[in-house]
């Protein structure tokens, strides 16, 4: 074999190195598509965990229900700062100026939520 | 079909290679883009976990409470408006409620005291919620001290801790007998918070309420629609200073996006003159950065709205617990059923996807209808 001869056939199975290993590693879009996939089935589990949980706290929403029930309660328990904060529903247009007329809303909760449209609505 | 996919394929690599090689900015663009999107999220499932739950457990609330204001004040009510309340047509049982708060100034915590209907417990004992009893760090057969009205302390001892999983509706809870609860805070027989009314009908509701106005001027009633509405009202994550913090965020967001999706940088539009000298098309540029939009967007989508699941429903908000608690000592701890739904998911999607997504093609297009010979230079 001459030396022009080898040199032709190492430059061949370079190029069919080369080619072998394109085809080996694994495509960017590939990984992007599997994560996409996985992404998909995790959404999907989100969805039957949140629908298999509201089925399996039935029993525990019903027996606050009855509790609500049991001691004519009118609120949930969020906010213990202020008591018109605490009992939402129950809270008159007069309390958050309670210290002094025209006192301005200083618990930070009082802000977070916004004024319930019911509220004037008793008064009119 | 093949040769479409092929391409597109091949273009995907092609988007993937150039977002690698910028992986830096490109990595920190995505961290803010998922924490915006976590945030939103968690704020819409939050409000909406909160607000099925009030719904579904506040169905059973009193029908009317009718409370009496007096110089714009809530005042004790006495025990002769039942007689005038027991009278109008269509109201079955009216009842008093005894309850009232207890400022603990040790702690300064505030507590809920109320007397239920037949508190079947020996005077002297109280049942407790979870959250006092984590706060004073008692248990069952433990005492309490508490100031009365007139100074003098009273001391109860603890006959049960109210169930954990409704800590939601009684973290806060005392409950006491009567004479108990007369004797703390000083409230004189025939006297009582406010009163709850059952009707016949409850179709007649608004009638018998407005019936009650005309009849007694000086109360006010509130009926359990309106306790349901205003749960629904309160939670609606478009409103309130929530809408405030998240409308900055987003602006933040909007602007970030916009620098980065509309201002391409010199390399960026070299590689664009390049592209197009070398023979692609100008719908193949678009096509790449596309495809730079959908890979960056629905990562962040994805991470940011699974984090916000564990976040809410895994970990109770614990993030957003300083924000809720505020000043108070007390805080429920509470679980709350998930309540996800396509419109959710389908809004947060339309709010975050889409506009980035629409924001990478424009400028694109701009730089990729321009003579590729001038970008080089």
């Amino acid at each position: 074999m001459t030396a022009a001869q080898a040199m032709t056939m190492r430059s061949i199975h370079d190029e069919k190195d080369i080619l072998n290993a394109t085809a080996n590693r694994v495509r960017k879009s590939s990984v992007f598509l599997v994560s996409a996939a996985t992404a998909t089935l995790l959404f999907g589990l989100m969805f039957l965990h949140a629908a298999w949980r509201q089925r399996a706290d039935l029993e525990l929403l019903a027996s606050k229900r009855m509790m609500v029930g049991a001691l004519q309660l009118t609120d949930l328990c969020l906010f213990t700062e202020a008591r018109y904060i605490r009992h939402l529903s129950q809270t008159d247009l007069h309390t958050p100026f309670q210290d002094h007329p025209g006192a301005l809303e200083h618990f930070p909760s009082g802000s977070l939520v916004s004024l319930p449209s019911t509220l004037t609505r008793s008064y009119e | 079909m093949n040769s479409w996919i092929e391409k597109q394929r091949n273009i995907l690599d092609f988007t993937l290679s150039c977002l690698w090689r910028r992986k830096g900015k490109n990595l920190t663009f995505v961290i803010v883009y998922t924490f915006i999107v976590f945030l939103l999220a968690s704020v819409m499932f939050l409000t909406d976990a909160l607000k099925h739950e009030a719904a579904f457990v506040l169905k059973d609330a009193p029908e009317l409470v009718v409370q009496r204001t007096l110089a714009g004040r809530h005042e004790l009510i006495p025990a002769a408006y039942i007689r005038s309340l027991s009278a109008i047509r269509g109201v079955a049982a009216v009842k008093p409620r005894l309850w009232g708060y207890y400022f603990y100034s040790s702690l300064k915590a505030n507590y809920t005291v109320m007397v239920p209907d037949g508190f079947g417990h020996k005077e002297g004992n109280i049942l407790i919620g979870r959250g006092i009893a984590r706060t004073h760090d008692i248990h069952k057969g433990d005492s309490m001290w508490f100031a009365r009205s007139d100074g003098s302390a009273a001391n109860f001892t603890i006959a049960g801790l109210l169930p954990t999983e409704s800590e939601l509706i009684s973290s806060d809870l005392i409950l006491m007998g009567e004479s108990d609860f007369r004797r703390l805070f000083g409230m004189p027989e025939g006297y009582a918070t406010d009163l709850t009314l059952t009707v016949r009908n409850p179709k007649e509701l608004t009638t018998i309420a407005t019936k009650i106005v005309e009849i007694l001027p000086d109360t006010r009633p509130i009926i359990r629609d309106e306790i349901l509405r205003t749960y629904e009202a309160i939670f609606n994550w478009r409103q309130g200073i929530m809408v405030a913090i998240l409308f900055g965020a987003l602006l933040a967001f909007a602007i970030l996006a916009w620098e980065k999706a509309s201002g391409l940088s010199a390399d960026e539009k070299k590689e664009i003159g390049i592209l197009k000298a070398i023979g692609w098309e100008t719908s193949d540029v678009i096509l790449v950065r596309f495809w730079e939009g959908v890979v960056l967007s629905l990562t962040a989508f994805v991470a940011g709205v699974l984090l916000a699941y564990l976040h809410v429903f895994f970990s109770s908000a614990v993030l957003f617990e300083p924000i809720l608690k505020g000043w108070s000592v007390l805080y429920p701890k509470f679980r709350l059923t998930p309540f996800v739904s396509i419109y959710q998911v389908t809004t947060l999607f339309f709010l975050t996807v889409i506009p980035y997504t629409v924001a990478t093609i424009v400028p694109s297009w701009k730089a990729a209808i321009i003579d590729p010979d001038s970008q080089m230079r």
